[in-house]
């Protein structure tokens, strides 16, 4: 089934090409695992996906991207498809409020919570991260003071808290230690049960590990969408070789 | 070449930055010093509580005192939702632009213009068009438009010291801009804007010609916002400038340098609380 079906989009920035007439889509409860190197676009598409980028200015959107068969672009609470659509940034960014704070953030944005169902927000968020038992006992403590891939996994659970469809993870590893790392994947794992993932990374090897279908972009274009599987083993194009093999990149 | 090494030039830097904020420290004990040892000895309860008699030589200064807060009260009350108002609009409601750039131009001009001429323009238009008359009104009104520029510049200073991250993380999670603007900017540039409020009551307080030239000299207990009135910094002004008497004018003007700490101080350990659960 898809959940998200890209057609023809394509993006420029105030002229300047970002993705061009891209087509792809996104299966219900899979991890796409989007690779490429710095300016092919991964980004960009991410920030099409929710329409974080109609707060960019400048930027032009041509294309269709559905959502259950629905345009996103027809969608007029845009706030509510960015809870549909969650996404994780590259650089953890905790709000200089608590841990708590930090979960009830979104769910707050819509209306007060009750305290019970806001504790079990909290709890259910945190365990889906895999972060509970780290931070069960200092959930009024700042969430700034957390460490860099504990603070990474925050945003996932604040992420999880909105209770999205998909979510989105935009190279979320990049500034994490091996460990840490191995810590989020563990957890992006187990999310794939109940959510439709879109992975970016720059670290092949990651996305070898994560994806079940992993979608090549180069300078704006699609090269390649498959299993990943076949992609790191017996890819169709030869560019996509090069770059799974780290002959470029 | 002789060349001075990385040792002597460091110590040069650190004897000359030490020499430079240890006379601007001394400069400023020196001034409070000066006014508050000439005027703490003649500050008494009477002082604080009495009216003004034979144009200052006796008595007390409580109706300037009165003024001095009304006024100070209208101004800040106007200029403040105004002027965050208007920063919020520049920094987060608006692109960079032709039209930003010239508002930001007039705001800077503005905050150059000489009080007197704000005292000027008050009295032309409220006090004369509007017919206002010399009131705490017209002064507190006249105090605003001179406080605003200083208001909407520090303001929009702290609104875009917050990392545009916090924005894209609020509007990720589901917010409106306005939600983005109160939840996730406001918060973290609370203090910033306060100090540009304590800045605006600062010069509210401590100025003359635009009170002169707008809400008069009244020594009477103002009783209506449309009283003439004359604030701390007049009374001071005229005790002085016109000889009546030199104690009661240190007198004043201690006050007036004990008011000013204390809303500096109140005002800090304020922001110090709010922003406590705040910061890592």
């Amino acid at each position: 089934m898809n959940k998200i079906s890209i057609k023809d989009l394509s993006v420029s920035f105030a002229g300047k090409t970002a993705l061009k007439s891209l087509s792809l889509d996104v299966f219900e409860h899979e991890i796409l695992s989007v690779i490429g190197p710095a300016n092919s676009g991964k980004s960009t598409l991410l920030l099409c996906l929710n329409r974080m980028i109609d707060r960019i200015y400048g930027a032009r959107v041509k294309g269709k991207i559905l959502l259950d068969n629905q345009n996103i672009q027809a969608i007029e609470d845009v706030e509510e498809l960015r809870r549909r659509v969650g996404v994780v940034f590259a650089v953890p960014i905790p709000l200089p409020m608590t841990i708590r704070e930090n979960i009830l953030f979104g769910p707050k944005l819509k209306g007060r919570l009750k305290k019970s169902s806001a504790d079990e927000l909290v709890e259910a968020s945190l365990k889906a991260a895999f972060l509970w038992d780290e931070v069960k006992d200092r959930l009024e403590s700042s969430a700034v003071r957390l460490s860099g891939g504990q603070q990474q996994r925050l945003c996932i659970a604040r992420t999880i808290a909105l209770n999205p469809e998909v979510i989105m993870f935009d190279e979320p590893c990049s500034g994490l230690d091996p460990i840490s790392t191995a810590k989020v994947e563990e957890a992006l794992k187990e999310l794939k049960k109940n959510y439709t993932m879109i992975f970016v990374t720059n670290n092949t090897k990651q996305a070898a590990r994560i994806g079940d279908r992993t979608a090549f972009l180069l300078t704006g274009e699609l090269i390649e969408i498959d299993k990943t599987e076949t992609i790191f083993t017996v890819p169709s194009n030869k560019k996509t070789e090069d770059y799974v093999t780290g002959r470029f990149g | 070449m002789g060349r001075i090494s990385p040792k002597v030039t460091e110590r040069l830097a650190k004897i000359t930055l030490w020499g430079a904020a240890i006379f601007t420290i001394g400069a400023l004990i020196f001034v409070i010093g000066f006014v508050l040892a000439g005027g703490l000895k003649h500050i008494t309860w009477a002082f604080l509580t009495e009216p003004i008699l034979d144009m200052g030589r006796a008595g007390g200064i409580l109706p300037a005192i009165v003024g001095t807060i009304l006024m100070v009260f209208v101004a800040v009350g106007i200029a403040a939702p105004l002027g965050i108002a208007s920063s919020i609009y520049l920094a987060e409601y608006t692109r960079e632009g032709k039209m930003t750039q010239a508002i930001r131009f007039g705001i800077n001009c503005l905050a150059g213009v000489p009080s007197i001429i704000f005292g000027l323009f008050g009295f032309i238009l409220f006090v004369v068009m509007l017919g206002f008359g010399w009131s705490i009104l017209s002064g507190g009104l006249s105090l605003a438009a001179m406080i605003l520029p200083t208001i909407i510049r520090t303001s929009e200073e702290a609104l875009r010291a917050v990392p545009a991250s916090y924005r894209d993380v609020a509007a990720s999670l589901g917010a409106t801009r306005w939600q983005v603007v109160t939840k996730s900017v406001l918060p973290y540039a609370l203090p910033g804007i306060l100090t540009g409020v304590i800045l605006g009551i600062g010069r509210s307080i401590e100025e003359t010609a635009v009170v002169i030239f707008t809400a008069g000299s009244a020594v009477q207990m103002p009783t209506s916002l449309f009283d003439s009135a004359r604030t701390m910094a007049v009374h001071f002004y005229i005790l002085a400038r016109e000889g009546i008497s030199n104690d009661m004018a240190y007198a004043t003007a201690a006050v007036l340098i004990c008011t000013i700490l204390v809303i500096n101080i109140s005002a800090y350990t304020m922001m110090h609380r709010l922003m406590k659960g705040r910061r890592a």
